[in-house]
């Protein structure tokens, strides 16, 4: 049985109890929300931790509200599931509840935050694997190593940006509140992200995801598309994410997000601008496919995927362009059904 | 369903064929049944084994030192201390349990570590210090043969690293050529991949007086402890396995395996019970699956499509170690004739050691490569020759009671019956048509039980002991239930027998301390061979019970009914206390061996002979997206020539299930290797079928009631799974116009197919040619002739 | 290891029985359940979540007992298979998978049956792509699945 090394497990009375352990424990301590990420990973010995820091109790954190703007303000410790139950919110986000419920599987949503799905480690297949595996390749830059194993002439990792919800999150301008014992900040979702796969959250480690905003979606349509072997607990090989604006028959702006093709979430939303003026009716009767696959093309451009992953590289990058007609097609229907 | 009426020989089959729940089946749906990792013991040890991170490197010293001084650590053991060489195989003893000289792929175990619990145990086996002096490791089966000047992988495999050769020929191939209006050649490759039980590896070992008790996962508790005795050097009779109850195997739980062996050595030394638990990247080293294979065949027809001359290459990709290899070897070209008529047929096979975890017996063992190469290549033939493919094999079909080119002996076939009958039942898909629409279609047959035990000997292959007493039936065979329902089988016939529900006979079972002799759960054996013992010593033990019935009564035997539970006017526990009365202890044997007539007498004729074969013919329709590549079956009929079902639940299981795992394989498992290393040792990255891909399953049973069968039983466990891979690759050749000629189809293959055919290429994906493999010069043996071919 | 002082006492409810425990916070539920408490009908398959093996409910909730940490459990009520029956009356799913087959080699069994009474605790009367979605993270080597829908549609079917 694999085992867990051992830890101290603290559990804050509030986030800001939880903000202060953060800062007074360094980086000895990792915070924990629901764990599915965080312990496979110590589990392999990928990750190490003295102390983690508990959230998943916390109640402030599962908070689900309104806010001023007709937007929605959801805590981070809000489950998976709990965003995929939700009949009103897949009515205003049906992108962002498609990407949480395509999210491994429904035990794992259970368990799984919204938070935590936000950080949720980059992945590759030479560093998920277990302590002896790496060790049998010579680990790598990511953890315990010095070079890249998939591109040993890149002088950073290649490591895949893996969630699901991040994408959709961007994708509908959502914004997280984040605390420290510093204080509370609010940023895009798309300002967590670096390119980079071992260092891949941009913001500082002590920082608390309180709360995702999700603005007013009046006039807003949005889907998402995951590429992946099974049609579930594997995470995806590429992912799309597309939102739309028409309050009318005619599309206003768009944005477009991709994912597991680069290190972080790739908002390649200039693509989208030839969408701008088409009608809905059009898009989706085949008179526009063409100009339909150029956004296609123009959004997976930026993609890289390498080979660290499940199935061949070059198909995972055919089948962005896929996943963004695809994504385009569904947000549009769901616009078009929504003003008939 | 449609069975046939329950009678056997005239009489009325009171529980035979009832769909009933398994004898077991409480404690799985309660969590009570105790599984191997489940054991606990009083002062029970844990064990882990440290195994090689270099694929192929010698070892130069191992020092423990430091793993004695980790708290908790109790026991340290190297190859020194279990030095005897094994291997299921007798001409191929080539394993260690712990290897102190050479390793030969990522996993090799070299030390194996007791503490008072699992973490200190790893902490131990992290502590031991192994110096290697790497050598140069083998990836493929053209690599091996290449003979690169390096060091083989083992000495007596020779510098090309072939374990085993194989030439063979029935009849005259050249003549046979000759006369063929028709001849193509198509090269194949079969991508190896594993059995993945939910269940990982388990063995707990027990040790005193000189004795020693072995629980553990295994198939083979016979086998596993032959080698026990053998390795730890204690005489047979001293060595008890016991096949805990199984988390599945598929083949996989074949083998002795080194965590057997070592934890009875530990036991052994430290005098307290040992337990070592896979984890499940072990599980994928251990391995002992599927053979990678590439195939060339070339085959004569005539103008009417009627097979002149097959010949049949192969070349497998045997991972580190012999395992089953030998016999797997064969297994790649023995069963093509059991569904064709070929009059003349060579095949010359290769198994090749690499530097991979070894490969071994996965259900179907070394026979769904050559059946998808086999399917797929008739396709080929008659998409050529403008026949109808359904047609083109009906033209070739073995009849009945026929003895095969290479002696094999057919009895029942139902290859008829099943292919009328799956080709009904899909008659309404197959007539559809919309674009990225395909239907494919193949048939199969498998063996029930392999006509040779794996080591020479003359016992019996399977042995049942019915005891009565005190009103209660016991019935003891070696059989090891692995979740295929064996048990139930065994519940069911002794049940028939006695008048009995299956529910009143208590079992023991796969206990090699209690129980005689069983040869083990594999190659689809258990029901025909222990199913026929079972039914001898229960119809032994009725007659005993009946003839004191009948001399209380004063009438004639014959006049007493046994059935629902009443021997004549008695109730069973009353009769079977008045024979116990007049005859002493009540007990009753059975056993079974296969007749000596059902194969040829060449050198090699050990593998193929079986006393019966199932046969299966499967339909699969899917839909292939020529822009992704992605493939959806929608559904998959499968029709089984069980000749009787013993419990139409149970068949109906193995079938679904045969399907779903033939369905994984042909479309996305896969054990792949990157730089010597197993690419994907998880779960999450070794890809099994969810629910959310598993099509609908139609399962038709067609019951041919075979002669020698248990009530005309035949073998179902792996027999279904042959023809799904076929017929997926032909119907997303249907579907899209190009054969994708290695397995598994994935969406990348389809599209590389497609691409080639764009560019005014064959529209093909799969390998080039086949490499020069040395192959010895044939074995020509004369075929049966006319009248010993016809039975 | 046994005896260390980095335990805490913890307040759990399983099967019906409140118990309290003293557990290292690394412990996880599965290995709490397996080996503290004995209850060996749950099973593992990956110790990862990738397998569904050792699914329990904890309040009603199908979790992957392997990534549960017991420390982020206390007072919770934990269900495992062998607190399904009542007495020695199987809970309807137990005696549905036996009737339909739905179990061969059984090692998937238990963490099937809790899902599958989760799903229905929560929706009583699911559609067949419901149940499949439901149970889509449990993995059986064994059955090819199609027993299992019809025993979890046959309850479900019994109790509407
Ligand atoms: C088999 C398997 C399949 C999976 N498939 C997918 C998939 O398809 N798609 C996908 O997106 N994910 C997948 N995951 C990953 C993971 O389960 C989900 O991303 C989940 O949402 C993570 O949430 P969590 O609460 O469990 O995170 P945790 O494991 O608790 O934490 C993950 C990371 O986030 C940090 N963190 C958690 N909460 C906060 C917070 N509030 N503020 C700041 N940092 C925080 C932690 O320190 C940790 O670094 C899979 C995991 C497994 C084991
Ligand atoms: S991308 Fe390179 S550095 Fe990053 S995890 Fe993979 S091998 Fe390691
Ligand atoms: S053991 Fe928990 S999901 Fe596999
Ligand atoms: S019954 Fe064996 S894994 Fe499901």
């Amino acid at each position: 049985m694999l085992r867990l090394p051992r830890f101290r497990y603290l559990r804050p009375q509030s986030v800001a109890e939880a903000a202060d352990l953060m800062a007074e424990h360094g980086e000895q301590a990792m915070l924990v929300a629901g764990g599915t990420d965080l312990l496979p990973k110590m589990k392999r010995g990928q990750m190490e931790a003295e102390i983690l820091v508990g959230l998943g109790h916390l109640a402030e954190l599962r908070q689900l509200e309104r806010s001023d703007d007709g937007g929605l303000r959801i805590g981070a410790g809000v489950t998976l599931s709990q965003i995929v139950h939700d009949a009103a919110l897949a009515r205003l986000y049906p992108g962002y509840v498609r990407a949480a419920a395509l999210v491994s599987s429904p035990a794992l949503r259970n368990a799984g935050t919204i938070g935590g799905n936000l950080c949720v480690d980059t992945r590759c297949n030479f560093y998920d694997q277990s302590y002896e595996w790496r060790m049998a390749v010579g680990f790598c830059m990511k953890k315990d190593g010095d070079i890249c194993r998939v591109a040993p002439a890149s002088k950073r990792c290649r490591a895949i940006a893996s969630s699901d919800t991040a994408p959709a999150a961007m994708a509908l301008g959502a914004t997280v509140t984040l605390v420290s014992s510093a204080g509370r900040r609010e940023v895009p979702v798309s300002a967590l992200y670096e390119d980079d796969g071992q260092f891949y959250l941009a913001k500082a480690a002590d920082e608390i995801i309180e709360s995702i905003q999700l603005p007013a979606a009046t006039d807003w349509s949005s889907s998402y598309v995951k590429v992946r072997r099974r049609g579930s607990i594997d995470f995806p090989l590429a992912g799309v994410a597309v939102a739309l604006k028409a309050a009318g028959p005619v599309i206003e702006e768009g944005r477009i997000v991709i994912t597991a093709v680069a290190s972080r979430p790739l908002d390649v939303s200039e693509a989208a601008e030839p969408l701008v003026g088409c009608t809905l009716a059009s898009l989706l009767e085949g008179q526009r496919d063409e100009l339909l696959t150029g956004v296609a093309a123009s959004a997976a451009r930026p993609a890289k995927p390498l080979d660290n992953a499940d199935l061949h590289y070059v198909w995972r990058k055919q089948m962005t362009r896929r996943g963004v007609e695809q994504a385009v097609r569904e947000a549009a229907t769901a616009l078009l059904a929504r003003s008939a | 369903m449609n069975l046939s009426p329950a009678t056997h020989d005239g009489q009325a089959l009171h529980v035979v064929g009832k769909p009933l729940p398994r004898v077991e089946a409480v404690g799985k749906v309660t969590g009570g049944t105790l599984y191997a990792d489940d054991i606990d013991l009083s002062g029970l040890l844990h064990c882990k084994l440290l195994r090689s991170h270099h694929a192929h490197a010698r070892v130069l010293s191992i020092d423990t030192s430091s793993a004695l001084a980790v708290p908790g650590v109790v026991a340290v053991i190297t190859g020194q201390d279990l030095p005897a060489r094994y291997g299921i195989m007798p001409t191929c003893e080539d394993e260690v349990a712990l290897e102190h000289e050479k390793v030969r792929f990522v996993g090799d175990p070299v030390a194996a570590v007791a503490a008072v619990d699992e973490a200190a145990a790893l902490a131990g086996c992290r502590a031991i210090r192994v110096e290697y002096d790497p050598l140069e490791a083998v990836e493929s089966i053209e690599q091996a043969l290449l003979s690169p000047g390096s060091e083989p992988i083992h000495d007596y495999a020779g510098p090309a690293n072939i374990h085993r050769l194989a030439a063979l020929e029935f009849g005259d191939v050249e003549a046979g050529f000759a006369r063929a209006d028709h001849i193509r050649e198509d090269v194949f490759f079969f991508e190896g991949n594993t059995h993945l039980p939910m269940e990982q590896h388990s063995a707990t070992a027990q040790a005193a007086n000189g004795h020693v008790t072995l629980w553990s996962s295994t198939q083979n508790p016979h086998y596993v402890q032959r080698i026990l005795a053998s390795v730890l050097d204690l005489p047979m009779g001293h060595v008890r396995v016991v096949a805990a109850p199984h988390g599945g195997g598929f083949g996989g739980k074949c083998d002795p395996f080194s965590h057997e062996i070592v934890v009875c050595k530990l036991a052994m030394l430290t005098g307290r019970p040992v337990k070592c638990t896979l984890t499940r990247e072990e599980v994928f080293y251990t391995h002992r699956g599927r053979h990678p294979v590439l195939m060339w065949v070339r085959t004569g027809v005539d103008a009417s499509g009627r097979i002149c001359a097959m010949h049949f290459r192969t070349a497998l990709d045997g991972g580190a170690y012999g395992s089953y290899g030998p016999a797997s070897t064969l297994y790649t070209g023995a069963l093509q004739t059991t569904t064709y008529a070929i009059p003349a047929y060579r095949f010359e096979g290769a198994r090749v050691f690499t530097n991979k975890a070894p490969c071994g017996p996965k259900r179907g063992h070394g026979t769904p490569q050559p059946r998808f190469a086999l399917e797929v290549h008739l396709d080929k033939i008659a998409e050529e020759i403008g026949l109808d493919p359904v047609e083109l094999r009906r033209r070739n079909y073995v009849k009945p009671f026929t003895r095969t080119v290479n002696w094999l002996r057919i009895t029942s076939c139902g290859l008829e019956e099943v292919t009328d009958r799956v080709l009904e039942a899909s008659r309404e898909s197959r007539r559809e048509r919309r674009p990225g629409h395909g239907v494919g279609f193949a048939v199969s047959s498998y063996m029930c039980g392999a006509g040779l035990p794996i080591y020479w000997n003359k016992l019996p292959h399977s042995e049942c002991v019915i005891n009565v007493g005190r009103g209660g039936v016991t019935l003891f065979c070696g059989a090891t239930d692995i979740g295929q329902g064996s048990d139930s089988v065994l519940a069911t016939v002794a049940a028939e027998e006695l008048g009995l529900s299956p529910g009143d006979i208590r079992l023991v079972t796969g206990d090699t301390g209690l129980t005689p002799v069983d040869l083990g759960s594999y190659s689809s054996r258990v029901t025909f061979m222990a199913g026929n013992a079972a039914r001898m010593a229960a119809s032994r033990m009725r007659e005993l019970i009946v003839a004191a019935v009948a001399e209380e009564e004063g009438c004639a035997p014959s006049e007493i009914e046994v059935r629902e539970g009443k021997i004549g006017r008695l109730m069973f526990e009353e009769a079977a206390v008045l024979a116990e009365e007049r005859l002493g202890t009540l007990s009753s044997h059975g056993s079974y061996s296969p007749p000596a007539d059902i194969g040829g007498r060449y050198k090699g004729s050990g593998v193929g002979p079986s006393p019966a074969y199932s046969y299966s013919a499967a339909v699969v329709d899917l839909d292939a997206d020529h822009c992704t590549g992605e493939v959806h079956v929608n559904k998959v009929w499968l029709a089984h020539d069980i000749g009787r079902a013993i419990n139409e639940l149970a068949v109906r299981g193995q079938v679904e299930g045969g399907v779903y795992m033939a369905l994984g394989e042909a479309l996305m498992e896969a054990q792949v290797y990157r730089d010597g290393l197993h690419k994907q040792p998880s779960m999450l990255d070794y890809k099994s079928l969810t629910f959310l891909e598993m099509p609908e399953v139609e399962t038709i049973l067609v019951e041919t009631v075979d002669p020698e069968g248990p009530y005309g039983a035949k073998e179902v466990g792996q027999g279904p799974l042959l023809p799904v891979i076929p017929a997926v690759v032909s119907a997303v050749h249907d579907a899209l116009g190009v054969w994708v000629d290695e397995v598994p189809v994935t969406p990348e293959k389809i599209l590389k197919a497609l691409d080639a055919r764009a560019k005014g290429k064959e529209g093909r994906f799969g390998p080039k040619s086949f490499p020069d493999v040395p192959y010895p010069p044939l074995v020509k043996v004369t075929p049966p002739d006319a009248a010993a071919a016809a039975l | 290891m046994s005896a260390s002082d980095d335990r805490d006492v913890l307040r759990l409810s399983v099967n019906g029985v409140e118990q309290a425990l003293l557990v290292g916070p690394y412990t996880t539920l599965l290995e709490l359940l397996r080996e503290d408490l004995r209850l060996t009908g749950t099973k593992h398959g990956c110790e990862l979540g990738e397998c569904g093996a050792c699914t329990v409910l904890v309040d009603g909730v199908a979790q992957l007992s392997c990534l549960v940490l017991p420390a982020q459990l206390d007072g919770a009520a934990v269900t495992t298979i062998e607190g399904l029956a009542e007495g020695s009356v199987l809970h309807p799913l137990q005696r549905a998978f036996m009737r339909s087959g739905a179990l061969q080699c059984g090692y998937c069994t238990p963490g099937m049956i809790l899902a599958a009474k989760a799903l229905l605790d929560a929706n009583p009367a699911p559609s067949r792509e419901e149940i499949r979605q439901a149970l889509a993270g449990n993995l059986c080597r064994c059955t090819g699945y199609a027993s299992i829908i019809e025993a979890v549609e046959d309850v479900a079917r019994s109790a509407s």
